[in-house]
């Protein structure tokens, strides 16, 4: 069970309202998206869901409990990796474990288990700068699922790669998503990404930035091969734009 | 193979270099140019380094103790500040500016007013070398810690790690590189103030037997003991390089 509640949250910045009235849920085992220009408040928005940041009004609930400008609940991943460039990769990923106080020896064998399912196997032993943009981002994720199992927020973690490389890291993506159990929310300014990986899409736009549409994308997961090639894929491209 | 063979290309010419300066001076000197008595050849430097080694080495050995000891020191003090400057604003405003002052104040000046407060003895030797050496420790620590990226300590915040996990899985090991680039100008530091401090006053050490091979006019053994002291240095530099090696084991897999 993980569902997070964010509800009316209006957060200034020099005086300046940033993001305004902002809801939006994620329910168990859902994959939701932002969908927004850059600058629009998206990643302010994420700050307050995370912690970093308390909301000028508003609250953020987490399974029931407020969890509103406290962090230590839910973890994140950026565009840019953050992965300890002097740590190998099983270290990095058990950081959220090593945080909580887990012992080193143990921590490590409980990541070890995942390495395969995310398509890791054979780097634990190895240092970021041995491993591609792709791989980084796949023990990225890994890291932060290992933070908390139930949710996670991802902050355009794919538009730094390059486009093959970001269509592989898709196809990997709803993979890995397919086997484990994990409700996301999903920054991003791609539409195609957006209308690809979700289950529903928030548009948020304007200045201060709103909440001005939700759109369901009603495409069964895990989703066809060609999904991206179809008549509907295009359909909500077109609606998606009209409203943005 | 290649990479080795290019390694040894870039070490002829230095090597060249040093072998024509001692082959200029050994002629200057040699042939009578320049008179033995103000400049010895270097075969009476070498000559003078081995009849006098084991007593250059009896020196040496008090030099290093004063300059492990008061660079320990340093290292503890420096690394204590950097890491008071970082964790509290307003001991970094109140700090800063007097650390640089320690560093404007002439070592060869207040050398004697130590040997006057602390005798003659290690004391004073060890406390001028840990104020020569703290401050490039502090300095590249601090650099270090406050260097530290803004989204990573973020992210670790958004785990919940405290200040003191931060510390030690970001600031710490991102700021290595910096402090053995400060290490290595630290050791030879070290070795330097603890000469210096041995010069104005003391009984033994490099610095003592550089004073009395000065007053007895033994210009070769001068110049045998101002070799022994670069090659020490040059020791201790080769050292803290294998240190990092060793402590930062994903630099060597790059």
């Amino acid at each position: 069970m993980s569902d997070l509640i964010v509800t009316d949250v209006t957060l200034s910045y020099e005086k300046k309202n940033v993001i305004e009235d902002i809801t939006i849920e994620l329910h168990d085992n859902e994959l939701v998206c932002l969908l927004g220009a850059s600058g629009g408040g998206k990643t302010t928005l994420f700050n307050v869901i995370a912690g970093l940041n308390t909301p000028d009004k508003g609250t953020v609930v987490l399974d029931g409990e407020d969890i509103t400008g406290q962090p230590g609940h839910i973890s994140y991943m950026l565009q840019k990796d953050l992965l300890l460039p002097y740590k190998t990769i099983e270290d990095n990923v058990a950081l959220p474990l090593f945080i909580k106080g887990e012992k080193k020896k143990a921590a490590r064998e409980r990541v070890g288990g995942f390495f395969e399912e995310f398509g890791l196997e054979g780097t634990q032993k190895k240092y970021p700068h041995q491993l591609s943009g792709g791989m980084r981002q796949r023990a990225a994720l890994l890291r932060t699922y290992m933070f908390s199992r139930n949710i996670a927020l991802l902050d355009e973690p794919f538009s730094a790669l390059d486009t093959l490389t970001k269509a592989e890291m898709h196809k990997w993506y709803l993979d890995v998503m397919d086997k484990i159990h994990l409700s996301t929310l999903f920054i991003t300014h791609d539409i195609d990404e957006a209308i690809l990986l979700s289950d529903r899409i928030y548009l948020l736009t304007g200045v201060p930035g709103r909440i001005t549409e939700e759109i369901l994308i009603k495409e069964p997961k895990p989703r066809r091969k060609d999904f991206n090639l179809t008549e509907e894929f295009l359909d909500y491209k077109k609606e998606i734009l009209a409203k943005l | 193979m290649k990479r080795k063979s290019q390694n040894t290309t870039s070490k002829i010419w230095p090597l060249l270099a040093v072998v024509m300066i001692l082959a200029v001076w050994q002629t200057a000197s040699g042939t009578g140019l320049i008179s033995k008595f103000m400049l010895p050849s270097p075969l009476d430097v070498v000559k003078a380094f081995i009849q006098d080694f084991p007593l250059l080495m009896d020196n040496a050995k008090v030099t290093l103790l004063e300059a492990f000891i008061g660079l320990a020191m340093g290292i503890l003090i420096g690394f204590l500040m950097a890491v008071l400057m970082d964790r509290f604003d307003k001991m970094y405003q109140a700090m800063y500016p007097l650390i640089v002052l320690t560093q404007t104040v002439p070592t060869v000046a207040i050398a004697p007013l130590l040997v006057l407060w602390f005798g003659y003895e290690m004391l004073p030797k060890v406390i001028l070398i840990v104020i020569v050496t703290f401050f490039p420790i502090t300095v590249s620590l601090l650099d270090g810690f406050r260097g530290a990226d803004r989204d990573t300590i973020s992210l670790m915040r958004s785990m919940g790690a405290s200040k003191m996990q931060i510390f030690w899985f970001v600031k710490f090991p991102g700021s290595l590189s910096q402090f053995f680039a400060s290490l290595r100008i630290a050791v030879s530091y070290a070795v330097v103030g603890a000469v210096i401090s041995e010069w104005l006053g003391g009984f033994q050490g490099l610095g003592v037997y550089m004073t009395r091979v000065k007053k007895a006019f033994s210009f070769d053994k001068m110049f045998a003991v101002i070799f022994l002291i670069s090659a020490i240095s040059l020791l201790l530099m080769w050292a803290v390089n294998l240190l990092q090696k060793k402590c930062m084991p994903w630099e060597e897999k790059k």
